[in-house]
């Protein structure tokens, strides 16, 4: 119980504090914005293209917008000493991993909430519908899991910005690979598909399983 | 006589291979209040922050309150408040809010009577809906005090906790180490002002090369007195 209610301090804290200062939302959300302005002018969006093209859009659009997100989740608290507070609180590591992924998973949430009607509007796709959620989540999830943990890392260091995309994309392959492919497979069916949610469940929990083991030893100094 | 509440022994921590502390002895009894003098980097910070549980020793021993810090980590943090030389508040949240999170944060119970008390303590009852990014320097490093303090620890470990307050801040720290001192708190704390140090503590123990070089206890000493051992420690 306590372990719930420290993991619920912590996110709304996080929440609060990111209402207020307004830091990550909006850089996050006016990236991805921008990017599917940018790919939908740039691409030629003919019909038969349109199932190749406008999932890896999105994808990229949400990718690099959460990688935006991600670099601040530990590297502010770093910053402002905060999280050395927190770390002589009598909390489990494991509370804290877990409150920065759902705060990560919330605020890229935020971003694909406004950016997804937009790219449904720009490239003409009727995408949103209720099979596109488990994907997304699935997504989602595995973004937030591989970045909150490297996100740990990287703000020990002094290159934080370089650091985080280097450590996180090659990670993150597979999962975004997934989804990619099943948001394709709901504009365009076709025969053969692989299991894209299957691979993306294992992703998820294989990640976040390491990723709780493995975040008390990255964050202790 | 009162038992150890802290015991220190051949604590050894190095940092890119530049050895900090050299081994460390230091005991304080319960109720006490012990002052750490020293130059800049002789490893008064890094021994707080072991003793806080923020870092992990290389060798040596630490007991608090009876406990291993080696094995008994969680509940030695719940025995230990500490105040850094910087406040390190959340800015975005308010006074009460910054408060009521580490009171959750520690499983306080009737943490907001708890910090309320606390607030009007350290004189900033009447801010306690302003978000802390307002507050002045002075008041924040008052704020981290009553935060220390929320909890009511056993062990209250201050790093230059003088650092940007005002001559009321200081009076206000002063009497808050006495109370504790008289409720059965120890108290352990780095300055780099000798009158501070003769004042406040019980004990003085002095760290040079991460060593320590002078240890004594207060009683009919004068920071003059504390000075020139200061200077002979260091030849």
């Amino acid at each position: 119980m306590t372990f719930l209610l420290q993991v619920q301090a912590i996110l709304w804290k996080d929440i609060r504090c990111e209402l207020r200062s307004r830091q990550t939302w909006i850089s996050m959300g006016l990236f991805a914005l921008l990017v599917l302005v940018i790919f939908n002018f740039a691409f030629d969006l003919r019909v038969d293209n349109k199932a190749a093209i406008a999932p890896g859009a999105l994808w990229v659009a949400f990718v690099f917008a959460s990688l935006l997100g991600l670099g601040r989740t530990i590297a502010s608290e770093r910053e402002k000493g905060s999280m050395d507070r927190l770390m002589l609180c009598p909390v489990d590591r494991k509370a804290i991993y877990l409150a920065k992924l759902l705060g990560n998973m919330l605020f890229i949430a935020v971003v694909e909430v406004v950016a997804l009607p937009v790219f449904a509007v720009l490239f003409n796709v009727p995408l949103i519908s209720g099979e596109l959620l488990p994907i997304v989540l699935l997504g989602t999830l595995g973004i937030a899991t591989i970045g909150t943990l490297f996100s740990a890392i990287a703000a020990a260091t002094q290159a934080r910005e370089l650091l985080l995309p280097i450590l996180v994309f090659p990670l993150i392959v597979p999962v975004v690979i997934g989804a990619v492919r099943a948001t394709g497979a709901l504009m365009v069916s076709s025969v053969n598909e692989p299991p894209w949610l299957g691979l993306m469940v294992a992703f998820d929990v294989i990640f976040l399983s390491v990723s709780m083991l493995m975040f008390e030893y990255v964050i202790e100094e | 006589m009162s038992a150890p509440y802290l015991e220190i022994n051949g604590l050894k921590k190095t940092y890119s291979l530049k050895p900090i502390l050299r081994g460390i002895d230091v005991v304080l009894d319960q109720g006490k209040c012990m002052a750490l003098l020293g130059a800049n980097g002789t490893g008064k910070t890094t021994l707080l922050r072991i003793l806080a549980c923020l870092t992990k020793p290389e060798a040596g021993t630490v007991r608090i309150g009876g406990l291993d810090i080696g094995q008994e980590v969680q509940r030695i943090r719940l025995l230990v408040g500490f105040v850094g030389h910087q406040p390190n508040l959340y800015d975005e949240l308010t006074v009460i809010e910054n408060l009521l999170f580490f009171g959750r944060m520690y499983a306080v119970k009737k943490a907001y009577e708890q910090a309320v008390t606390l607030l009007e303590q350290v004189g900033l009852a009447r801010r306690s809906s302003e978000r802390v990014g307002t507050l002045s320097r002075g008041q924040q490093q008052r704020l981290s005090l009553a935060r220390a303090l929320l909890h009511s620890p056993r062990l209250l470990l201050l790093d230059e906790p003088d650092a940007g307050l005002d001559d009321e801040g200081i009076e206000l720290l002063e009497e808050l180490i006495r109370e504790r001192a008289e409720q059965g708190g120890t108290t352990l704390f780095t300055t780099h002002n000798f009158e501070r140090a003769v004042k406040f503590s019980d004990q003085i123990c002095m760290l040079s090369g991460g060593r320590v070089v002078y240890q004594q206890v207060t009683t009919g000493l004068e920071a003059g007195g504390v000075r020139l051992a200061y200077l002979e420690a260091l030849r």
